[in-house]
């Protein structure tokens, strides 16, 4: 008698196991494909937002370098990343690389930094922090302008001893109330200057590698 | 109950007597957390009032099925799999949304709200009235979240509405309503100490509002008697 009941509960259990996994393994296969390019749409959308696609002719989510790996220490990443490249007529215009600040007021402030190939930056974007809303929360374009600060600034304009907030002496302007978010934002892409810098012949090697991939690239865009 | 179920008294028991918000005090983890914004609470009042109203019609239909030993195990998995789905669907869908709102989607499968309707409500009701508490309480809910969105939203940055493009398509991006130019914030607003705040001043209005009805009724069940003596004396009334 126990014994049947206990049969039958783990039948109707197993059953019900059964049912919603099917249900849900449906309801995966369905959204499978708009997940992916909607995922795929936020992450282009960053992008684009700071190679703007008159200044590229390639796709920029797909042309990519990983980030070496004795660098990562250097731009605050944890694992492997990519770093995106902008060509016009398979030469390199642009890269953009991604960093973490480790030292925000509250964790990791994860960004993507544009470099043009003249060193200067083409623009920085904050994708996700967890700062105090309404005061770190600033280095959010939707909040404030202040990201764009950093446009057309390098390793030489401002001085490197420039590159800091202007508390601590530097260049860029704090937030009232909050000094600390912007800067660990300001270390963090003079950071990744540095690393461009060191790195110029990888990133921006043009001819092989780039003409072929881009002649790829045409080719599989050309057939129909 | 029967067949012939009241179906004012549920619906009134979901947005107000027994509001999962407001009265049992239900659900308070996501009420607190994403109410920052009009969006955030809709898509988030959204998420639940759907899982809440198919997980009741689920347990329902089922109910006669299911003994008793195994019905919480069971109810969970059907909360957990309508979750996932909704979850993979905003995700799809809405996707900014679902990166702002993160960890309080998934989150819904602990809504004590939602197991508590199944359990007391659904398990022991046919599927017409299940569906409709369901339906009203997460109503009851959302409207809860609504207030407190737009409270802390108008309080804490100046707007309403902003950004209900991420929720209804393109077409709502030219929603936001921005009362004040230049408003400086009101940061507290925003933090969390504001939606308890917030919240609690939400409570106190409904118990307010619940005492006066309380002393109308009195009142009115003694005017009641006096009216009807004066009808009897005048006569001519309508």
């Amino acid at each position: 008698m126990f014994g049947r009941s206990i049969g039958k509960n783990s039948l109707l259990l197993g059953a019900f196991a059964l049912v919603t996994a099917g249900v849900l393994a449906g309801t995966y296969q369905l959204t499978r494909e708009q997940i992916a390019s909607s995922e795929r749409a936020a992450a282009q959308q960053a992008l684009l937002e700071i190679i703007p696609k008159e200044r590229h002719d390639n796709d920029l989510l797909a042309d990519t370098l990983p980030v070496p790996e004795d660098s990562r220490d250097q731009l605050g990443l944890d694992a492997s990343a990519d770093i995106h490249l902008a060509r016009q007529d398979g030469e390199v215009t642009a890269i953009i690389v991604p960093a973490v600040a480790p030292d925000g007021y509250s964790g990791d402030i994860r960004m993507i930094v544009g470099i043009n190939r003249d060193g200067t930056v083409a623009g920085m974007r904050v994708l996700t922090h967890r700062e105090t809303p309404g005061l770190g929360d600033k280095v959010e374009l939707k909040k404030s302008d202040w990201v764009l600060g950093f446009n057309g600034k390098s390793l030489g304009n401002p001085e490197p001893e420039q590159w800091q907030v202007k508390k601590d002496g530097g260049h860029f302007d704090q937030f009232t109330g909050a000094t600390i978010t912007p800067r660990a934002v300001v270390n963090q892409v003079r950071k990744v200057l540095v690393f461009v810098d060191n790195h110029r012949e990888l990133l921006f090697a043009d001819p092989e590698t780039p003409d072929s991939e881009s002649a790829t690239d045409r080719l599989e865009a050309s057939t129909p | 109950m029967s067949d012939t179920a009241d179906y004012g008294a549920i619906s009134k028991n979901g947005l107000w007597t027994n509001n999962p918000a407001l009265v049992q005090l239900l659900g308070l983890c996501p009420l607190l957390a994403v109410t920052g914004s009009v969006v955030n609470a809709m898509g988030l009042g959204l998420a639940t009032l759907l899982v809440i109203t198919s997980s009741n019609i689920i347990v329902s239909l089922i109910r006669k099925g299911v003994s008793d030993a195994v019905r919480l195990p069971v109810f969970v998995m059907i909360i957990a799999a309508l979750t996932t789905c909704i979850e993979l669907v905003m995700r799809a869908f809405t996707y900014e949304l679902y990166t702002i709102l993160g960890i309080f989607i998934p989150l819904i499968v602990t809504n004590c709200a939602i197991l508590g309707r199944a359990d007391a409500f659904a398990s022991k009701n046919s599927v017409l009235p299940s569906a409709v508490d369901g339906l009203t309480m997460g109503f009851g809910f959302m409207l809860v979240l609504l207030t407190v969105g737009g409270v802390r939203e108008l309080l804490g940055n100046g707007t309403l509405f902003d950004d209900m493009h991420l929720l209804l398509g393109e077409g709502a991006r030219g929603w936001t309503w921005q009362p004040f130019a230049n408003y400086p914030g009101f940061l507290v607003a925003v933090l969390p100490p504001g939606a308890f705040i917030v919240t609690g001043f939400l409570i106190a209005l409904k118990n307010s509002v619940d005492a006066q009805l309380k002393k109308r009724e009195a009142a009115s069940g003694t005017e009641a008697i006096k009216g009807s003596k004066r009808v009897r004396t005048t006569g001519n009334i309508g």
